[in-house]
């Protein structure tokens, strides 16, 4: 189906199915239940969900298919949330015009910062990203302050021209960002019973463009520009040795993971119009290459599954308090209580990057394919037993890490 | 004139730091091929060892003092540090105030313990795994120390004083016949320059003319011959990481009175030190220590007035800019050599 192979396909349709269930699948306890804050089915959350999976898929096209680790990609989503913010500032409050244009700027700066990176490969490719987003981000906060309003970052304001759009809403206020008219912060509850499920217009499209740019980037992993970048990966001496030029294939590589980071800020800035400096500094790249290497480089799902498990932690264990885990663990004994309460304490709350860092060393030392690989040793385990089971075991499979 | 000078003056402390931090970076690298993205946190554990000293020092106890007495007529309660318990009130107060200087004393050993458990427990694994794995693994690593210091320390700036004896400034331009006051440079910033100066000195002596110096820049050139010739390499490797992070702390300790050490200090510092490094060429010593005081010279160059007006905003850029243009004209960086980390 859509060119793709039977495999592929289930894992397009899988995908397909939790973005668009997401509100029911996020929202498994009732709303006044104590689990309740376990939740992740509202509109703020599940759009971070899916923006950050796109940034993710993209950074994979790059690392995950040619090996090369950047660190600055933190500034294509930036340059791409600045630019959507000029659309809404200029032409209207339309997200469509700021998305194809954030796409486009992401897209031109990362062809120049690509073409002059990857002179060269390997760690000093890494630095110069790294230099690079830095570069930008100083010159975001400082010295740009005209383009990008310094520090305090660029919002819309009611004396923007928006020459298409109005300029204010009839009451006076600053219109919000919409699609032909379908407000992005809609949200449409549905209450069955003690749950609460949130449809809201923003996250739909955002994840609708995710499982665009997913099938898009399937399509680019089964396709022969794929295997050279995974060629490239594996041996780029014995490439150019062969006559090839790899750089063309590299940068169009780095061009379209820039735009997919691009497509993501624009995104941001679409369900919530400000941009700041700080989304481009060199720790919000750090954050992709934690969620790619975290799910499973150079594998299809791994990126998007990276950073849902991310985004997730940052916003459900950074609100587990004191008083939370005094309820968790209520019914033991008074001092067995506490000593449990004082051992979790630095995990969570405002320590959760605590976790996030142990959790990262072990998934890096431990299982190098990311959560994917996890998975495939559980599922490899079960069917083992199986086989055996069958009394005879058929041809074991080996498949590629994907 | 005087201008200019005073910037070279001022570029030099910052460079210092740039220099020190880079050199452990280099060691690690030259020696064992590993990139280590938690430097910066073992800097900011050098900090904060300067910290924890401070705060053992003034540990105290609380009297209460029956002649005192505050507005309302309560009794005023007073805190006396055990020190001047112990040693006279006097002597307690100096030591109190020392505990910058004290704590390099006190950091050697905790830093060189550190690197030998890094090394041991982590980094000994990876040697073999590509170097984006190196990184991954040693930033997560840096995210989990600066969290534990986070945790201990919390988010705000610690102030650590360097001694009384060191405030105060000293008047170059009178020396060289400028008015006075124009050509000022305050005490610690020498004292911290004169340290980094003795450190690097003695690392590079250290590799130049001890035994255990050649055996290691032997193991560098060529780890399997060493290994051949019945020499235990391996122990000599996690010696010289402990080396390097010792020299990484050290930098920390003295660097806390003229910045508050806060958690994330190493990282702002990272970032800088790992462009130095590639500035300087990988794997070089001496290139190191040259791009530090380059880089840190020209980012002092580049916040006076003067050039500001001509280049606004160049003083935010200028290392990343000389970064750039150096590795694409000279890719193995200034004094770079062929073969390291070239793959």
């Amino acid at each position: 189906m859509l060119g793709l192979n039977r495999r592929d396909t289930i894992t397009l349709i899988i995908v397909a199915t939790l973005a668009l269930c997401a509100p029911f699948i996020l929202n498994p306890f009732p709303e006044n239940s104590s689990l309740a804050q376990f939740n992740a089915g509202y509109p703020d959350l599940m759009q971070r969900f899916v923006i950050f999976g796109i940034f993710a898929i993209g950074f994979n096209i790059l690392f995950g298919l040619t090996g090369y680790l950047s660190f600055g990609h933190a500034a294509f989503l930036g340059v791409g949330s600045y630019s959507a913010v000029w659309m809404f500032k200029l032409l209207s409050m339309n997200v469509i015009p700021a998305i194809i244009l954030s796409v486009i700027i992401a897209g031109l700066f990362s062809l120049l910062i690509g073409y002059i990176s990857l002179r060269r490969s390997g760690i000093y490719f890494s630095i110069l990203t790294l230099a690079f987003a830095q570069m930008s981000f100083n010159l975001a906060y400082s010295v740009l302050t005209p383009i990008t309003n310094g520090e305090t970052g660029l919002q819309v304001t009611l004396s923007d021209p928006r020459i298409i759009g109005q300029t204010a809403t009839a009451d006076g206020s600053i219109p919000v960002t919409n699609l032909f008219g379908l407000e992005m912060r809609a949200t449409h509850v549905m209450d069955i019973g003690p749950w609460a499920f949130q449809f809201n217009t923003g996250y739909y499209l955002c994840a609708i463009l995710m499982l665009l740019a997913f099938y898009l980037s399937v399509r680019l992993f089964r396709s022969p520009f794929g295997m050279m970048l995974r060629a490239v990966k594996s041996n780029q001496n014995r490439m150019n040795y062969t006559g090839l030029n790899t750089r063309p294939y590299t940068l169009a590589a780095f061009v379209i993971s820039g735009m997919y980071a691009g497509l993501a800020g624009g995104l941001l800035a679409s369900m919530d119009p400000l941009a700041g400096a700080e989304r481009m500094q060199w720790t919000a790249s750090g954050e992709v290459v934690l969620m790619t290497i975290l799910g499973g480089a150079g594998t299809l799902l791994g990126p998007v599954l990276g950073a849902g498990f991310i985004k997730y932690f940052e916003n459900i264990f950074s609100k587990i308090n004191d008083n939370v885990l005094h309820t968790w663990f209520a019914v033991l004994p008074d001092g067995m209580e506490d000593a449990l309460v004082f051992i979790v304490h630095p995990f969570v709350g405002k320590g959760w990057h605590l976790t996030l860092g142990l959790l990262f060393m072990l998934v890096v030392i431990f299982l190098p394919g990311g959560l994917i690989e996890g998975g495939q040793r559980i599922g490899r385990l079960f069917k083992r037993k199986r086989t055996k089971n069958d009394d005879h075991a058929s041809a074991r499979q080996t498949s590629p890490a994907e | 004139m005087d201008a200019i000078l005073l910037q070279l003056l001022n570029g030099l402390d910052k460079g210092s730091a740039y220099a020190l931090i880079a050199l452990g970076l280099t060691l690690i690298f030259g020696t064992l091929g590993v990139v280590n993205f938690a430097h910066g946190a073992l800097f900011m554990i050098g900090a904060f060892c300067a910290v924890t000293l401070q705060r053992l020092l003034s540990l105290s106890y609380t009297v209460i003092d029956p002649e005192k007495k505050d507005f309302l007529g309560n009794p005023l309660e007073i805190k006396i540090p055990y020190v001047e318990k112990w040693f006279g009130e006097a002597a307690g107060q100096t030591i109190i105030d020392w505990s910058v200087p004290l704590a390099v004393l006190f950091a050697i050993p905790i830093m060189l313990f550190i690197g030998f458990a890094m090394e041991r427990g982590l980094i000994k694994h990876f040697y073999k795994r590509p170097h984006a794995d190196q990184i991954l693994v040693t930033f997560g690593l840096a995210i989990v120390l600066q969290e534990i210091v986070k945790y201990f320390f919390g988010a705000n700036p610690i102030p650590t004083p360097a001694p009384e004896a060191f405030r105060g400034s000293f008047d170059f331009g009178v020396l060289l016949g400028f008015d006075p006051n124009v050509i000022i440079y305050p005490y610690w910033r020498m004292i911290y320059f004169a340290f980094a100066m003795v450190i690097i000195g003695a690392v590079f002596a250290f590799l130049q003319f001890t035994t255990f110096g050649m055996v290691v820049r032997a193991g560098m050139a060529d780890r399997e011959t060493v290994g051949l010739l019945g020499i235990d390499i391996d122990k000599r490797f996690t010696l010289m990481f402990g080396l390097a992070a010792a020299v990484a702390g050290l930098a920390g300790v003295m660097y806390t009175p003229i910045n508050s050490p806060n958690y994330h200090m190493g990282m702002d510092f990272l970032v800088l030190s790992f462009v130095v490094v590639v500035v300087g060429g990988m794997g070089s010593l001496p290139g190191a220590v040259l791009a530090g005081f380059l880089l840190g010279i020209l980012e002092s160059f580049a916040s006076m007035n003067q050039i500001k007006s001509i280049l606004p905003g160049i003083d935010q850029i200028i290392i990343y800019l000389v970064a750039i243009i150096i590795l694409l004209t000279r890719p193995r960086g200034l004094m770079g050599r062929r073969g390291v980390m070239e793959e």
